[in-house]
């Protein structure tokens, strides 16, 4: 993960700003933490409390936190998330593209059907994997840790992010392609540069 | 030799006793895609659902469209039901851009919700029945269903593909009288799905088809993250209109149906009361609504996000809850658009329930995923 973080600061400045969606709220509840719904608070606190300075909160709105974590950290704070804060299973696996920072996002929401305080709650846990130029998927350095030992309903959504961003998930028992013909010999779809004829 | 194999390609060793049988695409049990199962006599062992033969690419396009150009193909996934699938877009947009919507489109909004519930429901219904060689229940559903199309129609100008949900509220208000239409239309309706109960639902044919096939525990379907009807069905009291109300569901009476078994038949019970429920939102909402006002908000010509943000916006379709997540850079298109989609969700149960039952069970307890391929690929 270091090898990310130091090339970051490097890349921002001279990347767009709007390449960054998903990490700038962070700043709007640091600047007026009185506003922040309670309950959602307290959830993230729980969280901070347990990890200190793994993670980052990204932005703690009504109904959803948002959390992030280093891809080595994510298993750990699953784990935690799961046991420790009740949510049960995951509603939607996001990869989210950032060619910029030469990284992939892959945002998990997990929601929880069994604490009924938590059912209008979404905990957003994002992480990133390093991208690579030209994808080799499954044989590159685009690796997350799975989460399926963990949450078992991202069987599905992580076999989706692998074949439609290249990320492989190590652990998974089943990476192979869902969507996509199995004969797909381009880049991965979702990412940036694979540009759609005639746009 | 499995190392040498491009990712995503895998060898299968072929057994004597095990007989692998495609299921699709072009079966018409399998709607448009294919089930690999593995059968032992007549007994599945394995099974392996294999989507993606209508996968369109609806989150790529998303990212060169604008944020109104969206609205025509983001309901292309589940045409007839075109109003659910819409709205959790649209909630997002109106987040994202933080336009507030006039009380009389959100009424207007869960209206369209609900008929589109029906005629969804009434749709898989149909399906459902054919494939259990129920030919009435096909033709039942089939023609019932015009009754709350002509309504959508009158709504919106077209039959199906309305596209009438738009972030700031909805295209059109309601035509004249429209009202008095709706309520007598669904007062006939909902007296003729009462009637499917005797014909289908306490039908001894169908009770013994589908009771106690493909068993889903409660806390497997916590587990397998599975949504909709197919949780309710196995006894989580889980539906967002009661959870995480939208709009104005939050001063609606919503009772979403709970059955405790789990099996085919449960699943195939509770859209059927989703839609007796429908009808009585519908009648609410018709009630509550704000008889005159604006129904929509006058957006500037190509809204843009107002700079980096996400937002993931869930409601409660005709297949469970759908989710959309758009992530915005401040630029007039999304820069990602992820569509959480219920038949996806449900997707993953179908391996699990299928192990162990016969073949002859496969559509009873396919269809009663309430599954719709061309949704779950996208």
């Amino acid at each position: 993960m270091s090898s990310d973080t130091e090339t970051k600061p490097a890349a921002k400045p001279a990347a767009k700003p709007a390449a960054k969606p998903a990490a700038k709220p962070a700043a709007k509840p640091a600047a007026k933490p009185a506003e922040l719904p309670a309950f959602e608070k307290s959830i993230s606190d729980k969280i901070v409390e347990k990890f200190g300075d793994k993670i980052e909160v990204e932005f703690v709105k009504e109904n959803r936190v948002g959390i992030k974590v280093n891809r080595d950290d994510i298993h750990d704070v699953a784990e935690f998330i799961r046991d420790g804060l009740n949510y049960d299973h995951v509603e939607s696996v996001s990869g989210v593209d950032y060619p910029q920072d030469k990284e992939i996002e892959v945002v998990y929401h997990i929601g929880s059907y069994s604490d009924s305080s938590l059912a209008k709650q979404l905990l957003v846990l994002a992480t990133r994997a390093q991208r690579e130029e030209n994808p080799i998927p499954g044989k590159d350095a685009t690796k997350l840790p799975t989460l399926r030992d963990i949450f078992y309903s991202v069987e599905f959504h992580e076999r989706e992010v692998f074949e439609m961003f290249g990320v492989y998930f190590t652990g998974h028992p089943d990476n192979r392609r869902l969507l996509l013909p199995e004969d797909w010999a381009d880049l991965p779809p979702l990412r940036k540069d694979f540009a759609i004829k005639g746009r | 030799m499995t190392a040498e194999l491009p990712p995503g390609l895998a060898i299968q060793k072929v057994d004597e006793r095990i007989m692998t049988l495609n299921v699709g695409p072009q079966h018409p049990g399998s709607g448009h895609m294919r089930i690999i199962v593995q059968i032992d006599g007549d007994y599945i062992v394995a099974c392996d659902p294999d989507p993606g033969y209508v996968h369109r690419g609806e989150e790529k396009m998303a990212e060169y469209r604008n944020y109104i150009t969206n609205i025509p193909h983001l309901e292309r996934p589940v045409i007839h039901d075109s109003c659910n699938a819409l709205y959790p877009y649209v909630l997002g947009v109106e987040e994202l851009l933080g336009i507030e919507v006039p009380e009389r489109a959100k009424y207007v909004r869960v209206i369209c919700s609900e008929l589109n519930r029906c005629i969804y429901i009434m749709y898989w219904l149909a399906i459902y029945g054919i494939f259990l060689g129920h030919s009435t229940m096909f033709m039942w559903p089939a023609g019932d269903r015009e009754l709350l199309i002509d309504l959508m129609e009158k709504i919106s100008g077209a039959r199906v593909t309305h596209a009438h949900f738009v972030p700031g509220g909805v295209r059109n208000d309601l035509p004249p009288n429209f009202e008095e239409v709706c309520l007598r239309q669904v007062n006939y309706f909902e007296k003729r799905i009462r009637e499917y109960a005797a014909v289908f639902y306490d039908n001894p044919i169908l009770i013994s088809r589908t009771q106690d096939t493909g068993v889903l525990s409660r806390e497997d379907a916590i587990r397998l993250g599975t949504t909709g009807s197919v949780l309710r069905a196995s006894g989580v009291s889980y539906d967002l209109r009661q959870k995480e109300p939208y709009d104005v569901y939050e001063e609606l009476d919503v009772h979403s149906p709970v059955m405790k078994e789990g099996d085919s038949y449960a699943r195939s019970k509770i859209p059927w009361l989703d839609m007796l429920e429908s009808c009585n939102i519908i009648k609410q909402a018709l009630q509550k609504m704000p008889k005159s006002g604006s129904v929509r908000v006058k957006l500037k010509p190509n809204p843009k996000g107002k700079g980096l943000d996400s937002v993931y916006k869930r409601v409660e379709s005709g297949r469970g809850s759908l989710g959309c997540h758009i992530v915005s850079d401040g630029k007039v298109e999304p820069y990602r658009l992820k569509l959480s989609v219920g038949s996806f969700r449900n997707l993953i149960a179908l391996p699990y329930l299928l192990k162990g039952e016969k073949l002859g069970n496969m559509p009873s307890v396919y269809w009663s995923l309430n599954y719709w391929p061309v949704e779950a690929d996208r």
